[in-house]
């Protein structure tokens, strides 16, 4: 049997890669593989406690949750044939502290501080989502520069989390270098978000009815000079990375997947953008004013893992576009709606005013009503969609409040792109679907 | 205030024949469609919705409505304990729409998604998890986020927070 593409025997011409047709194929199958093939691996602990049998021919091997390239603690049960991985179980839970329960106990204003320890990478993204849903119950119409702050934090923050991707990216594949990098950049963008909401992550900044406070002093000469600084750290990461032999064996061609399958799925942000299907929810369903900037949706064609890695490289140029428009285009006036029922009074009013005094006291206890109900938001998160469905009883805590975490439902295309790969490839795999362990397990 | 029976006076009204969509009864609620199928129609439903467009699943999820029973719905649904919520996108006509299932305390079970949408199997298994609803036709119906041997489903509304018991030295009895 010869290979059909270079007419070589099998095997001969692998190392050669620069020779013969480059282009990739979809995988024989499409959807309907997805059923058949049989790269989940559907077994429970009790059964791979069990004894291997002994004529058995494939071993079942865990990888994780102390894995250092599982991201935290994603335990993966491989079905291997020597290193071939055949079939692939994640096993999940493992950071499971029921916040969607807590969340039912929490009125509005305090639900802010719950879901932005879900996505611990990007919690500006968690925070907006659940505003988002909270505000469309109801029913306030928030004012421009509100929108515009939380554009501005949204954008920054996916600055920070593609940074962290490429950081930890880098570090899975052995590149040190790149991820002291990655690291210095996130770093300096936190310094930034730090500046404007007081700490690095868990920022409970955005909330219901605009933002915690407005943008401090100098904050346009603050982000300018990161802006300033990022263009030319980027291109040091082409010049390391992308054209580097080693970098390139290891991502491309590996962990292949076509547009079908990512929809069939369920994946979302850079995973479907990949395969070459351009879906980006701020072009596509826009929402805060998305509408009113100038950015490109950056898609992949052969949806491999060095797709997914130049994707989310140069969104971080687009996110920079985004900001810099922020910076000319941010509009003046209230950074909150001035609603006495969802917004606290200043400070300064509570001293001179009874009623702004109640009014801060009942927001800060019990809370404020929020019309009976259900609504469902939806944002693009550094990892795809990010949706928030919150069923209000008309009371001041949510009555059920769910995140669909883009990172939960991204995870399931981990068996199906590993499949037939090597273990070292799992790893590289792991890393370009970028989970975040928190929003998994929420 | 207005008099009571002016207000009372719009319901009395005959009631134009629910909107319906593949047969499932259509409510735009704040903007958004859902639709109320019942537990016999809802693969159909999801099947034609697939072939309008809706190709994708963002979601699953699930409601207890132990403590509000009397939630607003449209006519003729009658309202259950349990709800199954599935949000659908459609990509070319850039629309979303929502799918709310009524899932009785006595018999909870659905048909799986999972032959129509692969990418619901780990929510269909978060639904199981959380709500102890059974999805028939489901490859692999497991807990996925407690462990395997857990008892209850937290995310009812009967399951209390803080049920592990906590011993404290000459402290008085719980509350």
């Amino acid at each position: 049997m010869t290979d059909p593409v270079t007419q070589a025997p099998p095997g001969a011409g692998v190392a050669i890669t620069s020779e013969g047709a480059q282009e990739m194929e979809p995988r024989a199958g499409g959807v309907e593989a997805l059923r058949e093939m049989g790269s989940v691996l559907r077994m429970s602990e009790a059964e791979a406690a069990l004894p291997a049998v002994e004529e058995s021919e494939t071993t079942i091997m865990n990888m994780g949750p102390q894995h250092p390239s599982t991201h935290g603690v994603l335990r993966l049960m491989l079905e291997l044939d020597g290193e071939t991985v055949l079939r692939t179980k994640p096993v999940i839970g493992y950071l499971h502290t029921g916040m969607e329960k807590t969340g039912e106990n929490l009125t509005y204003l305090q639900g802010g501080t719950n879901v932005t320890r879900m996505d611990y990478a990007s919690p500006i993204f968690n925070e907006l989502v659940f505003c988002l849903a909270t505000e469309k119950l109801l029913g306030i119409e928030l004012p421009p520069r509100a929108t515009w702050i939380r554009m501005l934090m949204a954008e920054l923050n996916r600055l920070t989390s593609h940074f962290l991707f490429l950081a930890t990216n880098g570090m899975d594949l052995g590149s040190t270098s790149m991820m002291i990098y990655g690291w210095r950049e996130r770093e300096e963008g936190l310094r930034l978000l730090e500046s404007i909401t007081g700490l690095r992550m868990n920022h409970n900044f955005i909330r219901v009815g605009g933002t915690a406070a407005d943008l401090p002093d100098g904050w346009q000469e603050r982000l300018t000079a990161y802006l300033d600084s990022i263009p030319q750290r980027l291109d040091e990461y082409e010049d390391l990375m992308n054209n580097q032999p080693i970098w390139r064996d290891r991502l491309q061609g590996v962990g292949v997947m076509g547009a079908d399958e990512a929809i069939a799925l369920g994946a979302t942000g850079p995973i479907l953008r990949a395969t070459g299907y351009a879906w980006d929810l701020r072009r596509d369903m826009p929402y805060l004013a998305y509408d009113d900037v100038d950015f490109d949706v950056i898609v992949g064609s052969y949806g491999d893992s060095y797709d997914r890695y130049a994707i989310r490289l140069n969104e971080v140029r687009e996110s920079s576009k985004i900001l810099r428009q922020c910076i000319e285009h941010m509009p003046e006036g209230d950074y909150r709606v001035q609603d006495k029922k969802v917004t606290p009074p200043p400070r300064a009013r509570i001293d001179e005013s009874m009623e702004a005094l109640i009014h801060h006291f009942k927001i800060f206890t019990e809370g404020f009503k929020v019309p009976e109900g259900e609504a469902y938001a939806a944002i693009e998160s550094p990892r795809g969609e990010l949706g928030c469905y919150i069923v209000s009883d008309g009371s001041a805590t949510p009555y059920r409040m769910h995140i669909r975490g883009p990172s939960f439902v991204n995870l399931q295309t981990l068996p199906h792109m590993m499949h037939g790969g090597l273990i070292a490839d799992g790893v590289a795999i792991i890393s370009s679907v970028d989970p975040i362990m928190g929003e998994v397990d929420r | 205030m207005t008099d009571p029976e002016v207000e009372i006076t719009p319901d009395e009204e005959p009631a134009p024949a629910p909107e319906t969509l593949h047969g499932a009864v259509v409510a735009t609620i704040r903007g958004e469609r859902v639709l109320f199928p019942t537990r016999e129609q809802v693969v159909d439903v999801v099947r034609a919705l697939r072939d309008d467009g809706f190709l994708m699943c963002v979601d699953v999820t699930g409601v207890d409505y132990l403590t509000n029973p009397h939630r607003v719905l449209p006519e003729g649904i009658e309202p259950e304990r349990f709800e199954v919520v599935a949000n659908f996108i459609s990509h070319t006509a850039r629309e979303r729409v929502r799918v709310r299932v009524q899932v009785p305390e006595s018999d909870p079970v659905l048909p799986s998604l999972f032959e129509l949408h692969p990418g619901t199997e780990a929510l269909e298994r978060e639904v199981f998890d959380m709500f102890g609803i059974r999805f028939e036709g489901h490859p692999d119906l497991t807990r996925i986020l407690m462990p395997e041997d857990w008892h209850g489903h937290p995310l009812r509304k009967d399951y209390a927070v803080g049920q592990i018991p906590v011993q404290f030295k000459d402290a008085p009895a719980a509350r």
